[in-house]
């Protein structure tokens, strides 16, 4: 059976599901917006951000990223220092912010791609750390251990953005922006080749995709991704501190989308939701378990929690959630031949 | 028609070693447009290794190789499918988890040039060349025969259409050369027939192949040249009946003397 | 750099030698648990602070002798590694790569969120195997505790090369090291020479835990950057080359020791990380291929 044109574009799916998307988090202010749920709602768009770049870049190409953290980090500290320290004005920054992040992450990609898996990942971790390091260190810059306050608000219109209301608008708007990108890359061209990347390297290169190239343009566009929000962040928390970006973040990432479904962009915002609601559920229960309160006792559930889904569910959500759904088509499609019989 | 063929790709004085083993000893050839020339030689004889150095995989430790005159010493794999170089390999190697379409799409990667910003901005002529690619990978997918099984997952095909889809993707990056690393292993007498028809039709697609195989009769039906080695050296080269008589290949492979 | 003598320089030196056998350590079982079981173990660092703990725990709480607690912690550890590899390993043994780097990652954090949960965030210690005062050098003081991990390290290298060239069972896991299908077809049980070569490696981490625990302080968070400098150490061995892994682990111990004496300890923690990008990167240089003066 041929697959028609725009199946291969997935453009009908995909226009509907955002469309559908849309609507919904158009309206759901409407009912649930105490200060609380519009916070997490927030952060949860800014971390599906996140997690789209960093799905393209390990479901899509393949690559194992344990530091992506450093480029959420440095995305936010561009922000907070070049808004505050230079005067810059807010979007100004956020830009700028991309693109410095965006050539780090070209310069870092550079030596770090010819290794493979687990190398990449050290490498990749390493470098988290080590931005870790420079941001905790740099006191008169980044204002050391104890962070950068007085964050301006971003601007739209003239209007400044102080309510979380629009806030939220804000965010989820980039977060439906990078989605749409998101999609559009992986049904292209470029999304197919790589794909071919990760399946298999060398047949990807023999048929003549540039895959240095395009490992390391992924992992700019991943960067981008992650600077994008770390700037979203910074302006909402109008905070930052080297804690927020930090090894247990990068695993908090690596987390959710492989909660999401490390192949497919439509699970990073799914991921992003599951884990921050899990680890507000966490912080609620965690301490009646052990009598006190801890943001890291969450790393148990976690790091169980990584476990079990590569074992059980290494498709994640979106991937058992397809796979279910082929399941079922032979039945409908037994119950309509057995209904015209 | 009149005249000498032309000759397409020159192999001069190619040695490789892998640490103290040597897989190529000082190969020389040359290998004419348009022709079906068989590399045949006992396992181990340096087949794959010159293939892979052909395609840029490896690189020789001494000699080079030209294709239409050029260099091709130094180019990594995917410029030397932009010149027109294309090959299979012996396991195969496709995409198991996209469909089999779109592992031909992938062969027709070159066919195209939007990047990457052309597709997060998605401008219509994105689209146009997204089309044009699927129809002509549909058509390769006819060629071979897998036209039906576009959709179907490819790691679920046989192995016998893997290495069918795998000729496909190939072809899909329009090479000139096309280089198939054994791609008559494991299949059966029918399905042997109908390799050797497609390679047949192949090389009536003006592309010149070079064919690594250990089929005997397949490469007596097909082969316009052979090429023997043996631990890594150029024992013989000629037509398929002057290369059956020679001596030396019978020894080398046999061990012993045919009278 | 003039206000410091020679003797200053020695401290530096020895000192840092006795954290490099540390880090020897921690390579030398992950170099195993690679050659044997073909994955790397990101959750070493975990098994070095895991086995502290469980000394500390052996010795304060159920008043084990110190030699008493330090066997039991190793024993304890390379029964948690064998059972670390079965079950998170072994069931993801034909999966991509990419799942099994983020299983091994969640074994990490789990075990290091599972410490958390059962011995909070506080810092224990252990005494030093031999009490008394800190030793004299030419001058440079030295805490004795670094000796007996110097000598710890040399005995348990020992040991090692002992086992692999000269028992049975050591060979057995070589065989399965150098070709996993050959062994497999001698009649070699590979899951078995897996579990082991985990177990080696727990007990490996656990040793470096507990011989350091004198004088560093224990708590769940201190295995990350160990387990960290143990990768570095073991790359530059390419995680195969154990006798470059000595050198390479008594490297990184010096360079540090020298860079925190002399420049700061804040960004000596940054210089593993440093030296782990350049080792890693300096890997993907063709030397073979600078120093040839072929076409």
């Amino acid at each position: 059976m041929t697959p028609s044109l725009s199946a291969i574009l997935s453009s009908r799916k995909n226009v509907v599901g955002l469309l559908l998307l849309a609507v919904f988090l158009g309206t759901l202010p409407l009912w649930l917006n105490t200060p609380y749920a519009l916070s997490t709602l927030i952060l949860i768009a800014i971390y599906a951000i996140v997690t789209m770049g960093l799905c393209l870049l390990m479901g899509y190409a393949g690559q194992v990223s344990l530091g992506q953290a450093a480029f959420f980090g440095l995305g936010a500290y561009g922000s907070a220092i070049l808004s505050t320290r230079m005067g810059w004005s807010p979007w100004l920054a956020l830009v700028a912010s991309a693109a410095i992040t965006g050539g780090i992450a070209y310069l870092i990609g550079l030596p770090i791609f010819r290794l493979q898996g687990h190398y990449l990942a050290l490498g990749t971790l390493a470098f988290g750390l080590i931005v870790r390091v420079v941001l905790n260190e740099g006191k008169t810059i980044t204002g050391g251990p104890t962070g950068l306050p007085g964050i301006p608000r971003l601007t739209l219109a003239g209007v400044a953005l102080k309510s979380d209301l629009a806030y939220y608008y804000l965010a989820w708007g980039v977060a439906l922006l990078a989605l749409i990108m998101a999609l559009n890359i992986v049904n292209s061209r470029f999304g197919r080749a790589l794909r071919a990347i990760r399946e298999g390297q060398e047949a990807a290169e023999s048929l003549g995709v540039e895959v240095a190239r395009y490992k390391l343009r992924i992992l700019v566009t991943s960067a981008i991704y992650a600077s994008v929000a770390g700037s979203l962040y910074a302006h909402y928390m109008i905070f930052v501190s080297p804690n927020a970006f930090d090894f247990d973040t990068s695993v908090r990432l690596v987390l959710m989308a492989a909660v999401g479904g490390l192949a497919s962009v439509w699970g990073a915002p799914l991921g992003a939701a599951v884990i921050l609601l899990l680890s507000l559920v966490l912080r609620e229960v965690m301490p009646l378990l052990t009598g006190s309160s801890s943001g890291e006792q969450q790393l148990v559930a976690y790091g169980v929690l990584l476990v079990l889904i590569m074992i059980f569910m290494p498709d994640g959500l979106t991937g058992a959630a397809s796979r279910a759904w082929r399941r079922a088509q032979p039945l409908a499609v037994l119950r309509r031949r057995l209904r015209r019989a | 028609m009149d005249g000498e063929p032309l000759v397409i790709l020159e192999i001069e004085g190619v040695s490789k070693h892998f640490g103290g083993v040597v897989a190529l000893d000082e190969v020389s050839f040359a290998v004419r447009d348009g022709e079906i020339l068989a590399l045949i030689g006992p396992n181990g004889a340096g087949k794959t290794t010159l293939l892979n150095i052909i395609a840029g995989t490896l690189p020789p430790n001494k000699g080079q190789v030209r294709f239409r005159g050029k260099r091709l010493n130094g180019r990594p794999p995917y410029e030397r499918v932009r010149m027109g170089i294309a090959r299979t390999f012996q396991q195969a190697l496709i995409f198991g988890k996209m469909t089999v379409l779109e592992n031909v799409m992938v062969g027709c990667h070159i066919r195209g040039q939007s990047e990457l910003l052309d597709a997060a901005l998605r401008w219509p002529r994105v689209r146009r060349e997204e089309e044009d690619l699927y129809l002509d990978a549909l058509r390769f997918l006819n060629l071979v025969g897998l036209g039906a099984k576009a959709n179907q997952e490819a790691g679920t095909l046989p192995f016998g259409q893997q290495r069918l889809l795998a000729i496909a993707r190939a072809l899909a990056a329009s090479p000139t050369l096309l280089l198939l690393d054994e791609p008559a292993a494991g299949l059966n007498r029918l399905e042997k027939n109908d390799l050797a028809d497609l390679i047949r039709r192949i090389q009536q697609m003006r592309i010149t192949i070079i064919l690594v195989e250990h089929d005997m009769e397949l490469v007596m039906r097909l082969a316009d040249t052979v090429v023997v080695l043996d631990h890594g050296k150029r024992l013989a080269q000629g037509t398929p009946q002057e290369v059956r008589r020679n001596k030396a290949v019978i020894a080398a492979y046999l061990g012993t003397e045919e009278g | 750099m003039l206000s410091y003598a020679f003797k200053d320089y020695v401290q530096f030196l020895l000192s840092g030698a006795s954290t490099g056998c540390i880090y020897v350590l921690i390579a030398l079982g992950l170099i195993t648990i690679y050659n044997v079981s073909g994955v790397i173990n990101l959750a070493q660092g975990e098994f070095v602070m895991l086995g502290a703990m469980l000394a500390v725990v052996f010795y304060r709480q159920l008043h084990f002798p110190l030699w008493l607690a330090f066997l039991g912690a190793v024993l304890a550890i390379m029964l948690l590694g064998a059972l670390v590899q079965r079950v998170t390993v072994y069931p993801a043994r034909r999966a991509a790569e990419v799942t099994l780097i983020i299983i091994t990652i969640g074994t990490a954090i789990a075990l290091r969120g599972i410490a958390l949960l059962l011995w909070g965030t506080t810092s224990y210690s252990l005494p030093e195997f031999s009490p008394g005062p800190p030793l004299q050098l030419g001058g440079a003081v030295l805490a004795r505790q670094r000796l007996w991990i110097i000598g710890t390290a040399g005995i348990v290298l020992l040991l090692l090369y002992l086992f692999f060239e000269f028992t049975l069972l050591g060979k057995a896991v070589r065989a399965c090291a150098i070709n996993r299908q050959m062994a497999e077809l001698l009649g070699i049980n590979t899951q078995g020479m897996a579990l082991l070569s985990y177990a080696i490696g727990g007990g490996l981490g656990a040793i470096a835990g507990v011989v350091i625990a004198p004088l560093a302080l224990v708590s769940y968070d201190m295995g990350l950057s160990l387990g960290l400098k143990g990768f570095v150490v073991a790359i530059m061995g390419g995680m195969v080359n154990a006798p470059a892994a000595v050198v390479g682990g008594l490297i990184l111990g010096i360079v540090e020791s020298f860079s925190a004496g002399l420049v700061s300890s804040g960004f000596k923690e940054a210089i593993a990380f440093v030296v782990l990008f350049v080792v890693l990167v300096g890997r993907t240089v063709p030397w073979e291929n600078l120093f040839r003066r072929r076409p």
